[in-house]
């Protein structure tokens, strides 16, 4: 999941869509996140490429809408709502998360299992 | 200060005689404290023409004074210029009064002192002496060891000498109520000493005995050093001083001494670091402090319970509350605790008059201060020290050629009305006579001082030293404790030093004892890595 600079980027992703959890006065998700472009990608545990600054899924509370709706942590986040989370900073990527005229977040994520099964799935299938 | 006769002549001022009420200030006067000034000088507040009103509780603003030494130097009292006005009287009476009697008790402890010192000096050299004049023939002859003697001999009496000179013979500052234990304590093994060695006979014995005599008093001394000088100076206590009129306080740091010493000591300090006493600064405004309960209506309902209203009137408010109590003892202090609660329960307005008193007090002070400095740097600009060259150079303007007393008093007159409003409304003008502003002027101009130097005497209180007059007579002071003033200082005491209106009240700490460790620190060890992995919960 590294990036060549000047090539695009390819990821078999999942959707995941998350609705938001009304706690008080502030809508939650369940989950926290590390990473981003202002970010060490050296202390990142989840990331394969230690130079990837991507935004990671760093935990994920139990039961909350996050488990409920699929979230794994380790997730690499490709994509919130349409917005692009593979180049923005830590706080841009908070932001995008915490709208609070949107109930809920439509999640582009990826992982290694993602890749691994799609491969499997792929070497199955002779080639017509 | 002088308001405080005022207030009490106040209080006397009826329809009686001019006379009768001149008798009576002056024995206001004389009943009334001294203080640590005695410059008496101010001839603006004491004025007391006949048929004008007592000065008011207000007369120390100064706005709606009469600003008269500003222009001319009289004193209004309707006396002449040849003649003593009742202030000089008054004044003379008052520093007689201030300066205690030369007293010879003072000395009577350096002379014994003396004395006995004397005594010891002299003994070795009557050994040596006497012996050889009295019973010459009796003596065996005795050959150079007693040269070597006599040698050390003469060089420890030379030392010995010098250092009581240099420890003992200084003019005490200070009497102090009671006996110095140790100094006793030395004098009186010093004596013994001396009384038990003149009991021998045998020459070189006798020699010898002199020598040993006088290492014996310079090991006296050295413990008299130690003892006297040393121990004080290693700090061990810490003492907060108060002052009680006002709150100035300060902490210093003293070593194991007795309380009378510690008593001096405190006072040295006092008269170099404590800004000056000043009574005029202690009042808060009548119109703030004249909380009147002006009625009071006490009911009595069933017998049981008293019923307070008290109705307070100040000059911005009028105020009513009330207080309800049981009579269970009687009735009288029944009634006084409704009164107390009547009065805790009041609705109390001064702080906000004494918080709107004080910033106009600050405003006006500074307006005041703004004034006399312009004046005063105003006045600098007229003259100018005279160049020698100057005056040879150029005979056809002949300036007037002043010395530095005429010059001060030239260029006084733009200031002084400044000066005098100013002084006044900050309270000092009892410290500062017309006089002693035209020497200080006098000394600034000789020694090249800006008008911000001048003026640094008057716009922040000085300590006391500045305002003193030397009189050798001293400075009468009490001290007042609980323990004996000879036992040394310790933790948890509480003594003061009572003048006639005020006091400071010493408390004693000792000073905490200190753990010092130790921490190396490698130069080398001093890395910094940036810190930029967050995790936040969305």
């Amino acid at each position: 999941m590294s990036f060549v600079p000047g090539q695009p980027v390819t990821a078999v992703v999942e959707r995941v869509e998350i609705q938001k959890l009304r706690q008080g006065e502030n809508l939650i998700l369940g989950f926290s996140i590390g990473g981003g472009i202002d970010q060490d990608p050296g202390q990142n545990p989840f990331s394969e490429d230690k130079s990837d600054k991507g935004i990671y899924v760093t935990r994920i509370s139990p039961k909350g809408p996050a488990d409920l709706a699929g979230l794994k942590i380790g997730d690499k986040i490709m994509q919130v709502n349409g917005w692009d989370m593979t180049m923005v900073t830590h706080d841009q990527a908070r932001k995008k998360l915490t709208k609070k005229k949107e109930d809920v977040v439509r999640l582009l994520v990826t992982r290694k299992s993602l890749e691994e099964a799609v491969k499997h799935s792929k070497g199955c299938y002779p080639k017509p | 200060m002088d308001n405080e006769s005022q207030y009490s002549g106040y209080s006397y001022k009826s329809s009686h005689s001019r006379s009768s009420r001149k008798h009576r200030d002056r024995r206001d006067r004389h009943r009334s404290k001294s203080r640590d000034s005695s410059s008496r000088g101010d001839k603006s507040v004491t004025i007391q023409t006949p048929g004008e009103p007592l000065l008011d509780a207000e007369s120390t603003r100064g706005d709606d004074r009469d600003d008269n030494w500003g222009e001319t130097t009289t004193v209004v009292t309707g006396t002449s210029e040849h003649s003593i006005s009742n202030e000089d009287l008054t004044r003379v009476t008052k520093d007689l009064e201030e300066s205690t009697p030369l007293e010879c008790k003072r000395f009577v402890g350096p002379a014994l002192g003396g004395c006995l010192s004397f005594f010891a000096l002299v003994t070795p050299l009557a050994f040596l002496i006497l012996p050889q004049v009295l019973w010459r023939d009796a003596l065996e002859p005795c050959g150079t060891p007693c040269e070597g003697l006599y040698v050390s001999l003469a060089f420890k009496l030379l030392v010995l000498l010098i250092s009581s000179w240099a420890l003992f013979l200084r003019p005490p500052r200070a009497t102090l109520p009671r006996f110095f234990v140790f100094r006793c304590l030395l004098m009186v093994l010093v004596f013994l000493f001396v009384a038990s060695y003149w009991l021998e006979r045998d020459y070189r014995g006798i020699v010898e005995y002199a020598a040993s005599l006088v290492d014996a008093l310079l090991f006296i001394q050295y413990l008299a050093l130690v003892l006297l000088e040393v121990r004080h100076l290693q700090p061990a206590f810490c003492l907060k001083v108060v002052r009680s009129t006002d709150g100035a306080s300060k902490f210093y740091n003293v070593g194991h001494l007795s309380i009378q010493r510690a008593a001096v000591w405190v006072l040295d300090r006092y008269y170099s670091d404590f800004p000056v006493y000043n009574p005029a600064l202690l009042n808060l405004p009548k119109s703030i402090l004249s909380k009147k309960m002006t009625g009071f209506k006490v009911y009595s309902l069933d017998g049981k319970y008293s019923f307070v209203l008290a109705l307070t009137s100040n000059v911005q408010s009028n105020n009513s509350s009330f207080g309800l109590t049981e009579n269970t003892t009687n009735n009288s202090t029944g009634q006084s605790r409704a009164m107390i609660a009547a009065a805790a329960r009041r609705r109390d307005n001064s702080h906000n008059e004494y918080y709107y008193e004080e910033a106009e007090m600050d405003r006006r002070i500074r307006k005041r201060k703004a004034r006399l400095v312009v004046a005063v740097e105003e006045a600098f600009t007229h003259i100018k020290r005279l160049q020698e060259e100057e005056a040879a150079s150029s005979p056809k303007h002949p300036r007037e050629v002043m010395d530095p007393r005429e010059a001060a008093q030239a260029i006084f007159a733009p200031m002084a009305r400044a000066m005098q409003k100013y002084l006044r409304t900050t309270r000092q003008q009892a410290f500062h006579s017309m006089e002693s502003i035209l020497t200080h002027l006098q000394f600034c101009i000789t020694h090249n001082m800006t008008p911000k130097a001048f003026l640094e005497r008057y716009l922040t209180a000085g300590p006391t030293m500045q305002y003193q007059q030397q009189n050798g007579r001293g400075r009468q002071w009490t001290l007042v404790s609980e323990e004996p003033v000879t036992s040394a200082l310790r933790q948890g005491l509480v003594f003061s030093l009572r003048r006639l209106d005020f006091s400071l009240v010493v408390t004693v700490t000792p000073l905490p004892f200190l753990r010092l460790g130790e921490e190396f620190i490698d130069p080398k060890s001093h890395k910094f890595v940036m810190r930029l992995q967050s995790e936040t919960s969305v």
